[in-house]
């Protein structure tokens, strides 16, 4: 008798384990699925704490800018257009905030979508941008970062991780915040 | 709940509705019936017997094919709701973000468009809730498919031979009366050659056919759960692609979800047909609608940067293809294919301006700008020069004195220019937009006038790349084994007994097309010698035909 019911308490326990199992692998596909999802809608491939892509663009002076060349230091990737208001507005914050974290090892790169050179650089001119910013002609750094809105910020920490990502303006007290956070220690 | 002992001794798990030795009724209600109900073989279903735990009670829940019809009318009259109003992504506003597409519903569609948005309908296949109903849907084909499946394979696998008397006169199909001795041998020598399977026990014999008809619902469940896999994997990054990419005639841009590869535009053109010569079939259709499109075509040039070339760096581009893109004509590389799908003609390209002197109308020269590439100075010689100061591709207004730009499309541009000539060599500054010039610092004696504009086509394509179609394919071909096993093969078994006293008792049965079983039994009873059978069914429709009858008349006579 007590065989017996030795048999029949596993059983239940296997089919117990069956269903638990069974039932928490679809929760799971579920999950994984609205997760896919939601997250599809901001930025497709990229998330925080994945590693930043590389990307070479040069600057208006023509120099030669490389992701990976600032491993070690932070990087205050900024995508804009002259046509976007909040982008302009938040430039000349960036300016100064740039100017007090310059010697600690941030750095500031504004990438322009793909407009002239003379648009960008009058532009760089009336506001006396003293970081380099780089033009994004063929719109491959804004695909590779699957940049849609403007502005979009994307923080680079010293470990070359992506450390935040930031759409729409920004006060002077969010960028000096920023920095801060990609600041090497 | 308490396991079933037959009165043949078997003893049957709970739930059970007919023994699964011998086929006695074992509910009361079964019992009362006059035939017996042959679904999954009156076997348990699994789920209805445990009631204990969470998750049996789960695991209950989605068993429910009530529950499972429950979830498709809920996901149909969603599909149906979402079509009402336009999914987002086919809205149109100047800058797409969360926030506009939000008071897009809410200007537009009022009140109505605001709960739209707020119950995620605008953009259904992404809402949170229609996905978790798919994957209910999805847990109650899986759950409800192994909660029958199991049992019926188990039942249909041990089945007896002899059933007792009261399964078999309760079965649909039923014959009771005296035969030849031989009539068991040779009912089995004509079932044979009709292709049933025959087994013989004692003084019985049960024979089958296309009992693989009965998985038919199953394996459609299995292709349904692939296709609903395939369309999972479609939100995961990498499986499918469906991209716009804006691209004007000398523009090269990097082509979109598709790492390394870039395109460039070199023409895009628009033909309509003429009416004339062989195009004359067209001349009637042209008169009513004013013109036909005869193609629209981008002619494109395919570039892959290196391996290890990175974003950014174009200049180590290696020239893949040229193609002429036409629509349901894509271009096609790497799993991808970009098709023509849409088109802007006759966007601004350059604009030539000639400065003339106010007063004389005499003319210093013309120069042309490059909305693309717009130069800092144009210099007209004989001492007449225009700097750009500032160029503003969709001007808006000025704000603060400081002219805006909407867009970087050159819609409507405007120009800051300071004009130097040897009369005026301070220079004048003069800010010009089309049909225009506002003069901000005072009378000019110089201006200029608009001669004349270049301008170029603008092509929409679409790229798309779908690494799910093999198994949405494969899902669909499951799917249609199992409808077409199902649907066009039948379970077919006949059960006879032969007992002591030299009456033969007979039952028929099959899932559907009771017509081929009746054919099938006609040959066998014939070569056989069987009692003539009764379509029990009939009969009771019959009774019940008769009786309804018998009571409209009633109600006549009172």
């Amino acid at each position: 008798m007590t065989e017996q019911n030795t048999k029949k308490t596993n059983k239940k326990r296997n089919r117990a384990i069956m269903r638990s199992a069974i039932l928490s692998l679809l929760v799971l596909a579920i999950g994984y699925t609205i997760y896919n999802s939601v997250t599809a809608d901001d930025v497709e491939v990229l998330k925080v704490g994945d590693q930043a892509p590389d990307f070479a663009l040069q600057d208006m002076e023509g120099v030669p800018h490389k992701l990976s060349d600032y491993q070690g230091e932070g990087v205050f990737l900024n995508f804009w257009g002259t046509w976007c208001a909040p982008c302009v507005k938040e430039m000349p914050a960036m300016d100064r905030q740039f100017k007090e974290f310059e010697e600690q090892g941030v750095n500031v790169l504004a990438v322009n979508i793909a407009q002239s050179d003379f648009e960008v650089q009058s532009f760089v001119d009336r506001l006396g941008l003293s970081f380099p910013v780089a033009i994004d002609k063929s719109k491959s750094v804004m695909t590779a970062y699957n940049i849609r809105p403007l502005p979009t910020t994307v923080l680079v920490n010293p470990e070359g991780e992506i450390q935040r990502i930031v759409t729409g303006e920004m006060t002077e007290e969010d960028i000096r915040g920023f920095m801060e956070e990609i600041r090497p220690q | 709940m308490e396991k079933l002992q037959c009165t043949c001794g078997h003893i049957n798990p709970p739930g059970t509705i007919l023994c699964e030795s011998c086929g006695r009724s074992l509910t009361k209600e079964e019992q009362n019936k006059k035939l017996v109900d042959m679904r999954y073989e009156g076997t348990a279903r699994r789920s209805q017997t445990y009631n204990k735990s969470i998750i049996d009670k789960i695991w209950n829940f989605f068993s429910s094919v009530k529950v499972g019809v429950g979830i498709i009318v809920v996901l149909l009259v969603a599909a149906a709701i979402g079509t009402i109003l336009p999914q987002a992504q086919y809205v149109n506003v100047p800058v797409r973000n969360e926030a506009t597409i939000k008071a897009y519903y809410a200007d537009v569609y009022g009140e109505i468009g605001k709960l739209y948005h707020f119950l995620g309908f605008h953009d259904l296949y992404g809402s949170i809730w229609f996905i978790v109903l798919v994957g209910m849907l999805a847990i109650s084909l899986i759950v409800a498919s192994l909660d029958r499946f199991v049992p019926l394979y188990r039942s249909l696998k041990n089945q007896r031979v002899l059933r007792h008397k009261s399964f078999m006169n309760k079965q649909r199909i039923y014959a009771e009366g005296a035969a030849p001795e031989d009539t068991l041998q040779k009912a089995e020598q004509k079932l044979k050659e009709l292709k049933y399977n025959v087994t013989l026990d004692k003084n019985g014999l049960l024979a089958e056919k296309g009992r693989f008809s009965r998985w038919g619902p199953y394996v459609n469940h299995i292709g349904l759960i692939i296709f609903l896999f395939g369309v999972m994997l479609r939100m995961i990054p990498g499986f499918y692609v469906d991209e716009t990419l804006w691209i004007r005639e000398g523009e090269t841009r990097a082509i979109p979800e598709a790492p390394g590869y870039f395109l460039e535009s070199e023409k895009f053109t628009f033909e309509t047909y003429t009416g004339e010569g062989e195009e004359e079939k067209f001349g009637e259709a042209i008169e009513r609608v004013g013109s036909v499109a005869k193609n629209y075509q981008t002619d494109v040039v395919l570039y892959q940067t290196p391996e290890q070339s990175l974003p950014g760096a174009t200049d180590e581009m290696e020239r893949v293809k040229e193609e002429g893109i036409q629509v349901n004509q894509p271009l096609k590389f790497d799993g991808y294919a970009v098709y023509q799908m849409d088109f802007k003609l006759n966007e601004l390209r350059a604009m030539t301006f000639d400065l003339t002197n106010k007063a004389s109308d005499e003319s210093l020269g013309t120069f042309t700008v490059d909305l693309v590439k717009p130069e800092k100075s144009y210099d007209l010689g004989n001492g007449a020069k225009v700097d750009l100061l500032g160029y503003y591709p969709d001007f808006s207004g000025f704000e603060n004195g400081e002219p805006k730009t909407a867009t970087p499309v050159p819609n409507n541009p405007g120009f800051l220019v300071r004009m130097f000539t040897p009369e005026t060599p301070e220079g004048e500054v003069s800010f010009i937009v089309i049909q225009n010039t506002i003069e901000p610092l005072g009378e000019n004696q110089y201006k200029l006038t608009f001669q004349g504009a270049e301008t170029r086509n603008v092509s929409g394509l679409t790229i798309r790349k779908d690494k799910t179609l093999p198994i949405l394919g494969l899902g669909g071909l499951i799917f249609m084994i199992g409808v077409a096993q199902g649907m066009y093969f039948n379970h077919r078994r006949f059960w006879i007994q032969q007992q002591d006293n030299g009456v033969v008792l007979l039952a028929g049965h099959t899932n559907k097309n009771w017509f081929g079983l009746k054919k099938d039994l006609d040959q066998v009873s014939e070569f056989a010698s069987l009692p003539p059978y009764t379509d029990q069914q009939e009969e009771i429709e019959k009774l019940e035909k008769l009786k309804k009858e018998q009571r409209m008349e009633g109600d006549e006579v009172s």
